[in-house]
Parts: structure tokens; sequence; C-alpha cells
């Protein structure tokens, strides 16, 4: 392994892509549950919902600024340190990218404005519109960014200039829906609603760990548990989806995931392995055999990684691993979702337990399956950028491996900054609970006017509202 | 339909309207620093803590624009600028979450950092704005459809020059905006830091104009120049530009001299002059650069992306780019008027 440029590059880009999906995975999630509860409230009038919104809205605030610079990042590295591969692909994922500044960028960070520090400038009606324009902003760019990305996997609709050896587009539905693009978006929708969902539900368990329970806990709780239930076996479904497409155009992809050695009929599930320099491919492993059938059509030739030439293979360990810890903590997402839907029927949701000394560290299980399943797709698909087409070696920059190890130094300490003061005030908010959260704002002139604290005319509190901490 | 020159202006815009929209706010930042207490400072975000994003955007549209519109000027001009971008990035970082993290932080020293991190990561931001446009404006070394120089070549006297323009620039706008949105002891303060930045900036811009005709001989040749005679009649018609620029600067400065109160310059009207000064600097680069895209290497025909990429997207600007113009303007009037002590942050 050689410290140039291109090393350092794909380690600089891994390194600030992972950083950066964890925060539009949570904040898609959030800017959703936010437009929920606003929703509910205006509809119900319990406070419940309301105070929800005002409490989480502060961590979204936090979660989307992080969101934000690191995503400001992103749109300069292709430029920077994939200087080659922006020239050639530029006329293909140029307008894509394009697009998602245009139809989501300005949306979400405009309305954010307006959610954050409009509560008592404009109508509820209004504010409430401004929410669901941030949450469909994220859900927007999701689209062009899965469009862009899952072109890269799965190229079509294009031809090359003859001269210049560049991508353009002859088909541009062909491009955008491409077909790795459906079932990788639902894939990573539903990943971000879970991933929310799981800090939802962290947070709660906390604060019944700490004894803190108030309405508003108990009620993120249910939603967090009811929707871990009914999202993550659609979840397993969509990755199944995936899988199939991928089984399909890029097979080297799941005989790596896989750890599928020789090509047959019908492959084994490998549950784990180790490398062994005896054995074909250099691994071994414990198997269940004759399980593809019940995966994949029989009849099908599936490719194990000895069919691909060594220079079309991908990292077989790191997306083998990577995988493996993908479905793992998607099962234990399932088993928190299921268990706490239990829990609330038996109405002890709310009740100190197991469940909860399980659920807290369960809130970070999303973001582990965000990643791994990001570097299964992503590592999964080299040694290309364009699969099939351009190759992570050729589309690299002409710049020098000083830069670009000291750039690596620069996000690495700057990012570790932020993320650690972002993560500690993200955290005193969610584990504070509710019990400094007004219950019923106190004269409106001791409010700051901008805050969304401010001057907000309750109805008599609710009385679901006063539950006393146990 | 002449695309890639469509593009060029559609592109040009979104560069102005950023230094327009987030200088402002870089500028904000910047006399954040000068600034001794909390409360002050806290006016001072509360201006701008509900339009920064959306402000930032249009760097996020002239970067994704460039990759969309013209992937080989993106794809050189990127390289030969990766550090002074570095440091815009890590700066515009510090700074992004410091809106949110300064009020957040408990103790002292870590209310410090974030309030130092603003201030800094403004400053910073600015001035590798202006390295990267001062190295732009010199010319970058290409081979092939490549970036071909070192990693240093964007610093000069001529680059160290435009940052120091671009940062004080900023600051004026940032003055003037709080001319706009603050009263009492902050708006005479504002009033004070706003004449001191016109100052510069006239010096500043006067430099920069001087040194650019020294940049390349085309350069001083559009603008009717020679080592020997001054040709007149190339210069006439573009005389209007500079012109324009000393008006407004002398038109701006006998504003903020004005005695504050009844009969003095409506508040608004100090960052409209200043916006204007910076649009009569950004026309006298337009027409000094023109049509090169990556400077005196590859015009803007050059470097423009394949026609269906080029069209695909006016198809979305037309549609997608007058909606955003109207809801940001709508969230600004909503956001108009002074700010009032205790405003703005939310939580």
């Amino acid at each position: 392994m050689e410290f140039d440029a291109l090393f350092l590059s794909r380690l600089q880009f891994a390194f600030v892509i992972a950083f950066h999906i964890l925060f539009p995975a949570f904040t898609i999630g959030l800017a959703a549950f936010l437009a929920v509860c606003e929703g509910l409230w205006l509809r119900t009038r319990r406070t419940v919902f309301k105070r929800l919104y005002l409490h989480w809205v502060k961590i979204f605030a936090l979660a989307f600024a992080m969101g934000v610079v690191s995503g400001v990042v992103m749109s300069y590295q292709f430029g920077t340190n994939w200087s080659v591969f922006s020239d050639k692909t530029g006329s293909v994922l140029g307008p894509l990218l394009g697009y998602e500044v245009l139809t989501a960028f300005f949306l979400e960070a405009t309305f954010l404005g307006v959610m954050l520090f409009g509560w008592n400038k404009v109508g509820e009606k209004l504010h409430f519109a401004a929410t669901c324009a941030v949450a469909i902003g994220t859900t927007i760019s999701a689209f062009w960014i899965l469009s862009a990305n899952s072109w890269m996997q799965t190229p079509q609709g294009f031809a090359i200039d003859a001269d210049t050896g560049n991508f353009y587009a002859t088909d541009w539905m062909a491009v955008i829906f491409n077909p790795s693009f459906p079932s990788r978006y639902v894939h990573m929708m539903l990943a971000a609603f879970i991933t929310t969902a799981a800090v939802i539900m962290a947070a709660g368990a906390w604060q019944v760990i700490r004894g803190r329970v108030t309405e508003p806990t108990k009620w993120q709780m249910r939603m967090a548990a009811g929707t871990l239930t009914l999202l993550m076996p659609l979840q397993i479904w969509a990755g199944h989806w995936s899988g199939e497409v991928a089984h399909h155009y890029q097979p080297a992809k799941v005989a790596a995931l896989e750890g599928w050695c020789e090509t047959r009929d019908v492959q084994p599930t490998v549950l784990v392995a180790w490398p062994n320099p005896e054995a074909p491919c250099g691994l071994s492993g414990i198997e269940i055999p004759g399980t593809s059938t019940f995966l994949f059509k029989p009849g099908a030739e599936l490719h194990g990684i000895s069919h691909f030439a060594e220079t079309e293979r991908p990292p077989i360990w790191m997306t083998f691993w990577s995988f493996r810890l993908m479905v793992g903590a998607g099962l234990g997402l399932l088993a928190i979702g299921l268990w706490g839907v239990f829990l609330w029927a038996r109405d002890r949701i709310d009740k100190p337990g197991l469940f909860h000394w399980l659920a807290v560290p369960g809130g970070t299980l999303g973001f582990v399956a965000v990643i791994t399943g990001w570097i299964v797709a992503e590592v999964g698909r080299q040694p290309y950028t364009v699969y099939g087409y351009l190759r992570t070696a050729d589309s690299v920059a002409p710049v020098s491996a000083a830069s670009v190890a000291t750039s690596l130094l620069v996000f690495m300490v700057v990012y570790a900054i932020i993320f650690t003061a972002g993560v500690v005030y993200m955290a005193r908010i969610a584990t504070r609970g509710f019990d400094d959260d007004p219950e019923e704002p106190p004269a409106k002139a001791r409010r700051a006017p901008g805050s969304p604290l401010g001057s907000v005319d309750d109805p008599a509190r609710a009385p679901d509202d006063i539950v006393p901490a146990e | 339909m002449d695309l890639p020159l469509i593009w060029a202006v559609l592109i040009a815009t979104a560069v102005m309207l950023y230094v327009l929209l987030d200088g402002m706010d870089l500028g904000v930042g910047i006399l954040t620093g000068l600034s001794k207490c909390d409360e002050e400072r806290n006016m001072m975000t509360a201006t701008i803590e509900p339009v920064w994003d959306g402000n930032e955007t249009w760097l996020v549209l002239g970067g994704g624009g460039l990759f969309a519109a013209f992937p080989l000027a993106y794809a050189v001009i990127m390289p030969a600028f990766y550090l002074p971008i570095l440091v815009m990035l890590a700066a515009l970082i510090f700074r992004g979450v410091a809106f949110e993290f300064r009020h957040k932080a408990v103790r002292e020293p870590t209310r410090k950092f974030w309030n130092g991190a603003f201030f800094g990561g403004s400053l910073a931001a600015a001035l590798s704005q202006g390295f990267v446009l001062g190295g732009f404006v010199k010319g970058i070394a290409v081979d092939g459809r490549s970036f071909a120089g070192g990693a240093f070549d964007w610093l000069s006297p001529f680059s160290i020059l435009v940052a120091v323009s671009v940062a004080i620039g900023y600051t004026l706008l940032g003055a003037c905006w709080l001319v706009l949105k603050t009263e009492g002891e902050l708006y005479e303060k504002a009033r004070r830091w706003a004449r001191l930045a016109l100052i510069g900036v006239a010096l500043a811009f006067a430099a920069v104009s001087l040194a650019m005709l020294s940049v390349d001989p085309d350069v001083t040749a559009r603008w009717g120049f020679s080592m020997t005679e001054i040709d007149f009649a190339t210069l006439g018609p573009l005389a209007p530009i500079p012109l324009a620029g000393m008006l407004l600067t002398l038109w701006l400065f006998r504003d903020l001299s004005m005695a504050s109160g009844p009969g003095a310059a409506p508040d608004w009207r100090p960052y409209l002059l200043a916006a204007g000064i910076f649009l009569s600097g950004y026309l006298g680069l337009a027409v000094s650069l023109f049509p090169f895209l990556v400077p005196f290497q590859f015009t803007l025909w050059d470097a423009a992306a394949h026609d269906s990429a080029l069209g695909l997207l006016l198809v979305g600007a037309a549609v997608m780019l007058p909606i955003i113009l109207i809801y940001t303007a709508y969230v600004y009037s909503l956001f108009w008027g002074k700010v009032k002590p205790g405003d703005g942050y939310h939580g």
C-alpha cells in the first residue's frame, strides 16, 4: 500500500463522506419526525406534540448545521481531489447535482431560517409549511444524490465523446432512473428514518433510566418503537431488492460481500470467514450450505470471486465484514423495535429495565448500519468510479501527496473538534429530558421574541401532560 | 442559442449574489472580533442567523454550477487552489457550527473558543476567497486538460493584495448590514466601522485596479492602455464602470458621515451603495477576463459541458431560480426591521 496522492485522496474522500452521511441520515428522519409532531400538534392540540417539536428542533438545528458545513466540503471534493473524474463525468453528473442545489438545498436552507426563528413571526400554518418544506427538501436532496451515485454504480443512457473521452447523456430519464436507483433510494430513505427512530428511542430510554419520565418521553419512545417495527421488515425487503439488482449488474460486489469463492448454481451463506492462504481465494469460513435458493431464483449461475480477474475484484474483507456488521445492526434495530412495542402494549415502556439499558447504546446502530452499508456499496464497486468504464486510479487529480496529506490531517482535526462538541451539545439536550422545558410558557415578555419558545399561546394544559416522574 | 454564454452569465450572477449575501454575513463575523461583550455579539449574529445558511448555498451553487456547466474549468481551478480552498472550507465549518455552538457552550473557555472560531472562521474564509480570486486572475498553469502547477502557485504579492481587499470589502458589507439591522449604540458603532472600511475599500480597490493592468498585456489593452498611449475610443465605453464605482464610494461616504437622526440617509441605503461598489468592481473584472473561464487558458466555450447537460440544466434553472429568488426575498422580508435585544437565538 503506497501513500500516494491516489491512496490519500481515497482515504480523505472516505473520511469526509462517512462523516457527512451521519448528519443527513439523521436530519432526513428528524425533519420528517418534526413535521409529524407539528402536524399532530396542530391537529390534536395536545401539548405533548408541541413539546416534542420544540425539544427536538433544537437538536435538529445543531445536526443540520453540521450537515451543511460538511456538505459544502463535499461539493468541492470532486474538483480538488478527483478533477479527472469531474472533467470526464461533469456532463452527466453535474446536472444531477445542479438539480439538487436548485430543487433542494435552497429550499432547506432558506426555510430552515423560518423553522428556527419564525415561530412567532409567522402564523402556525405557515410555520408548519416551513417545517414541511425543510423535510421535503431533505428527501429531494437524497433523490438526486442517490441518482448520481447509482448512475456511477449502474451507468446507462450515455455515450462517450470520441475527442475528449468525456461522458455525455443521450437519455436523461435513463440516466436519472438508472437500474440501481429505485432500490437504493428506498433503502437509504428507510435507513434515515430508522436511524432517527433509534436515536429518539435511545434518548427516551436514557430519560427513563434517569427517572425523568414525562409525557413526551413516553410518546417519543412509542413513536420510535412503532417506526422501527414497521420499517425494519420493509428495510430487510429493500436491502434484498438492492442485493438482487447488484447481483445482476455488479456480481463481483455480491461475490465479495457474500464471501463466495467458486462459481456455483447454489451458494452457501457464509456466516464468518478468515484469511487462509492455503484455501482457494485465500479465505475459509463457516457456511450454511444451499441457502442461496431462498434468495435467488434457481437456475441462475452465481459467480464467486475466482470468476473475476484480479484487477476486477473489489477489496474482499472490507466488503464482506461491513456487510455483516450492517445486517447485524439491522437485526438489532428490529429487536429494539419489537421489544419496545411489546413493552408499550404492556404499558411498561416508561419503567426502567434491561430494554432501556440496551436501547441507549442501540441509538448508534442506525449510524453503524448506514456507514457499513455505504462501505459495501462503495468499496464493493471498486476498482471503478463509473462502474465498468472509469477506474478510480484514472480519476484522481494531479495534486501532490503532500497537499492531500495536509488536507486529510486538517479535516481529521477539524472534524474531531466539531464532532465532539456537536455530539456533546446534542446529547446534553437529548438526555436532559423535558423536565426543564416549560410546560406552560410564562409571561410573554420574558421570552425572546424570535425564539420558538416565545409567546406561544397554549390552550389549557392537557391532562395527559402531567405525569409525575417515577 | 449560445448555452455556454448563458451559463457563464448565470454562474457569474450566482457568484455575485454569494459575494453580496454571504460576504455580508462573513463581514458581520469579522466585525464580531471588534466587539468586547457577548450581548453585542449576540445582537450582531441575530441579524444574520435566519439567513446565513441560505446565503452560503449560493457558494454551493457556484461550485456545483461550475462542475455542471463547465466541468473542465472546475477540474482545473479546484486542484490549482487546493490549499486556499481547504482553508476556506475549514473556516466555513468552524464559523457555521459556531452559530449554534456559541450559544450551547456553558463554560467560559469553550464559549470564548467558539466566539473566536466565529470571528477567525469568517476572516479566514474571506481571506482565502481573496487568495483564490487573486490567483485566478493571475492565471493558472495548464497542461492538456489538467492543472500543471505547484501547490503554492496562487500565492503572490498580487493575491495578498486581493485577499486583503476582499476581507475589507466584506467588512464594509457587514458594517452596512448592521447599519440597516441595528439601533442605538451598536448602530453608531456600525456606522463608524463602515466609514473606516469604506476608506480601506477605496484604497484597496484602487490598488487592485492598477495592479490588474499589470497582470497581463491583454488586460491592459482591453482597457485601452499601452506603454505609450491611452486609446480613448476603447476606454470611453468602459469608463462608466470605474467612474460609477468612484461615485458610489463618494455617495456612501457622504451617507455615512451625516449625523444620524432626522434628515439623515435612510438606513437601507448604505448596504445598497456598498453592493453597487462591489458590482462595479465585479463588472470591471468581467471586462478584464471575458471570455476566459480559466484565465488565459480556456474560454467559456472550451470549458463548457455537453449541450445535453447545459440544456437540461437551463430548464431547471429557468424554473427554479425565480422561485428561489422569490422565497429568499420573502424570508428576508419576514425578518425585516431592526433586531431587538434577546432576538434571535432559538433555544
